[in-house]
């Protein structure tokens, strides 16, 4: 297929998961601030979230401090933050209108008419249906592209794009989404399983709707280093780390072409490195140095997919 | 501006309808009135969800727009078809091989029949061209001729489009509406099916693959996502299952074009362009255009690769040209012409120009390269200041222009927003020329919605129906 086909499809792959992963994270942040809290303490969550995205500077642009009104207006509808609800489920849109021939027209439909209600949405709307409502919305907008993608699309490459793109993105937002709330959870030298507030860290499980599935394996009291230990290494939970890579790893294999075995390689290795990775060494070594470690790896994924089988980001830089 | 008299498809001038009409008729007196407005506000909401629109030059980047689709269909009787396919399949074999005249030995220029200057000064003529043979000697791979209907009834073609012709989307999915908004519609009806046009040019393009290529890799080329035609021509390929490629998708070596894919370089044989040609290649025409694909000119020279439709086949349908091809028919194929072209004064003739700045109010001024219903003057439907501007324009650059009769175009009942009204439109059948010339039984009809209006171009607010050809 066209590497410039096979690109739209993993971008549009993306955004489209992107855009679930930050509903999902400011749906838990505003849960959150709905138990009793402190000022500071609301305000902390607010910026953290801001800080998951690396958007604290960009923010700032726009706005004079952080507040939850803010950080909502910023990142649903703002039109500048590339990583806004709205800008995301633009360039999904935007990415299968390039591509709309290559894809199902169920997807192209669900796509399209995806971004057709969130263009015509406001902060009006927003507060007339609630925002965990529209939180919702985008998840099931998302979970109904994934679906209508697997029911629809014949099993050949163009899919493989699609899967590549749809779990390099939420490893990443899986890591990002732990990093920020096991430091903002749990303050150095503060005791493991001591006062860890359990209505954060079940938010914080909720967010990947991992809660129920926590109670199931573990069955137990909820302690920092069992959500890390399902978060990074569990392969059965779909959004850790572990199954991001797995299914990352398996999709680029069937792609396979004559410049991408370096790649398979090292997405080989997190892969393994996961697999039998154990939960104490990782929190003994730092886990936020093991987080920025993987996240930095995963970025690497990202520019050689794009340079051995997509539009190579150099050639990207020229046209842009 | 109202015409007086036009013909109108649905009703004789004794106020009868016709009898290929009268069955739709009479289904649509039952029709409740609340269940048509339904049905129509249906058609728009699958339009907008399947995402069938055009861009809009001079708004926003990538405004998209719905083209109005009416629910009432244009229909042609069988014997009235045959007649029209067959002067257009002659009109098109004649086309061709004026251009292939001109792009080789010029007898048509040698024996005085057009005079060479219009043709050799022509801005479409692409002297690069010259001595390229190009493979079935086709330069028109897809025609779109403009037809109309006016007096009597008579057909008149307006216009060859043989560059890079749209619209054929626009036939398959206003058919695809009709049968799903009123199936049993078409029980009463032995409408032409019109569905296989994609397989036609799927096997014409392949058919003029480059010589000693046997299983050709064809292609279409788009200038993008934000071209007006776009949805055309992701559409066209996805119905083909061929590429939609874009300039920088290809590369050019060793006289052979490549595309870049995910398991390396594939060869391309024949592309179905539908970027023009000044945007082909950035060697060889406009330097900045970031459209095309260095070096593509040399390689189609060489026959490395097949263009459809060929550089160069502007020459053949510019306005200039246009009242040469009558005579084209007479020159090439011994045969007098079986459509008619509406009268054309050329104002770079002085006779001409003075009977038709005499005239201004009564007539149509185009340009000679204008397409898509910008810069021309209507003259019955104009303002007296609208005009004397056009006059100034007229006068400074006369060679720029031709001018036409205001046809009385005809009519079709269409709904708008007081009912049920008639409105003026034109037919583009598609004609496609491989080993044989072929076209399928229909055409895009667009309409003209505004009362009187004459212009019915979509980006000057036309709309579209469904044109039925009736079998016999």
């Amino acid at each position: 297929m066209l590497s410039r086909t096979a690109d739209h499809l993993y971008w549009m792959a993306r955004y489209m998961e992107r855009a679930e992963n930050i509903a999902r994270m400011l749906d838990v942040n505003h849960r959150m601030s709905l138990m009793p809290q402190s000022e500071v303490q609301a305000e902390q969550a607010w910026g953290a979230t801001l800080r998951i995205m690396g958007l604290e500077n960009a923010f700032s642009k726009c706005f004079d401090e952080v507040s939850a009104d803010a950080v909502l207006e910023f990142m649903i509808f703002n039109p500048d933050n590339p990583t806004s609800i709205r800008s995301c489920l633009r360039a999904a849109r935007e990415n299968a209108h390039a591509v709309r021939g290559t894809l199902t027209s169920e997807l192209w439909e669900t796509t399209n008419s995806t971004w057709l209600k969130m263009r015509d949405f406001n902060g009006d709307k927003l507060n007339d249906q609630g925002v965990s409502n529209f939180f919702e919305w985008v998840k099931f907008r998302s979970h109904l592209s994934r679906g209508v993608t697997l029911g629809t699309m014949l099993q050949d490459e163009a899919l493989r794009f699609i899967r590549i793109g749809t779990f390099l993105e939420r490893a990443d937002n899986t890591l990002r989404i732990l990093d920020v709330k096991y430091q903002l959870l749990l303050p150095a030298g503060e005791v493991e399983g001591g006062s860890a507030d359990f209505y954060q860290w079940s938010a914080l499980m909720r967010s990947v709707s991992a809660f129920e599935i926590y109670r199931r394996i573990y069955r137990d009291l909820i302690t920092p280093s069992r959500v890390a230990e399902m978060m990074l290494l569990r392969v059965d939970m779909p959004r850790s780390l572990a199954r991001c890579m797995k299914e990352v790893y398996n999709n680029l294999r069937a792609v396979s072409n004559e410049h991408s075995a370096e790649t398979e390689r090292r997405a080989g290795l997190l892969e393994a490195n996961t697999r039998f990775g154990k939960i104490d060494d990782i929190v003994r070594e730092g886990l936020h140095n093991y987080v920025v470690q993987a996240l930095g790896r995963i970025q690497d994924l990202g520019n050689r997919i794009a340079d051995d089988f997509l539009v190579p980001v150099s050639r990207q830089a020229e046209t842009a | 501006m109202t015409v007086r008299t036009f013909y109108n498809e649905m009703v004789d001038p004794d106020r009868q309808i016709r009898p290929h009409y009268a069955a739709y008729d009479a289904w649509l007196s039952e029709m409740p009135g609340e269940r048509i407005s339904q049905k129509r506000a249906e058609a728009d909401a699958l339009f907008h969800r399947y995402g069938i629109t055009f861009a809009v030059y001079g708004e926003d980047e990538g405004t998209e727009r719905l083209i109005p689709f009416d629910i009432i269909p244009r229909i042609i009787p069988a014997h009235e078809w045959k007649i029209l396919a067959d002067g257009l399949r002659q009109r098109v074999r004649a086309l061709n091989a004026f251009m292939k005249d001109i792009y080789h030995g010029q007898d048509i220029l040698r024996a005085g029949r057009i005079p060479a200057d219009q043709v050799l000064n022509n801005s479409q003529y692409r002297k690069v061209m010259q001595g390229v043979n190009v493979p079935g000697d086709v330069y028109a791979h897809i025609a779109g001729v403009d037809v109309v209907r006016a007096g009597e009834g008579d057909y008149y073609v307006l216009e060859d489009n043989l560059r890079v012709p749209s619209g054929v989307s626009y036939m398959l999915e206003n058919r695809k509406m009709m049968m799903r908004l009123f199936p049993r519609l078409f029980s009463r009806y032995r409408v032409a099916p019109v569905d296989r046009y994609p397989d036609m040019l799927i096997n014409m393009l392949r058919s003029v693959a480059p010589v000693g290529v046997t299983d050709p890799t064809v292609v279409v080329l788009t200038p993008g996502a934000y071209n007006s035609a776009y949805f055309e021509h992701a559409f066209l390929a996805q119905q083909m299952g061929v590429e939609l490629v874009e300039g920088q998708d290809m590369f050019v070596d060793n006289d052979h074009v490549y595309m870049r894919t995910t398991r390396g370089p594939k060869r391309v044989d024949v592309i179905y362009r539908r970027v023009d040609d000044d945007f082909l290649d950035p060697l060889a025409f406009r330097p900045d255009s970031v459209l095309g694909v260095p070096g593509l000119l040399a390689a189609y020279q060489k026959g490395g690769v097949t263009l459809a439709n060929a550089i160069g086949s502007g020459v053949a349908d510019d306005k200039s040209i246009y009242p040469y091809v009558p005579d084209m028919v007479r020159f090439y194929l011994g045969e007098e012409p079986i459509l008619h072209n509406v009268t054309t004064y050329m104002c770079r003739n002085k006779d001409d120009l003075a009977y038709v700045l005499d005239r201004l109010p009564e007539l149509v001024v185009k340009e000679v390269h204008g397409a898509g219903g910008y810069g021309m003057l209507v003259g019955p439907a104009s303002t007296r200041a609208e005009i004397e501007a056009f006059r100034e324009r007229l006068i400074a650059h006369p060679e720029r222009y031709i001018a036409q009769p205001t046809l009385a175009l005809s009519a079709c009942p269409t709904f708008v927003e007081s009912g049920i009204a008639p409105r003026h439109l034109d037919l583009r059948p598609f004609v496609l020329s491989g080993e044989e010339i072929q076209l399928i039984p229909g055409g895009l009809t667009r309409v003209a919605l505004r009362e009187g209006s004459l212009v019915v171009n979509s980006s000057q607010g036309g709309g579209t129906k469904d044109t039925w050809v009736l079998e016999g």
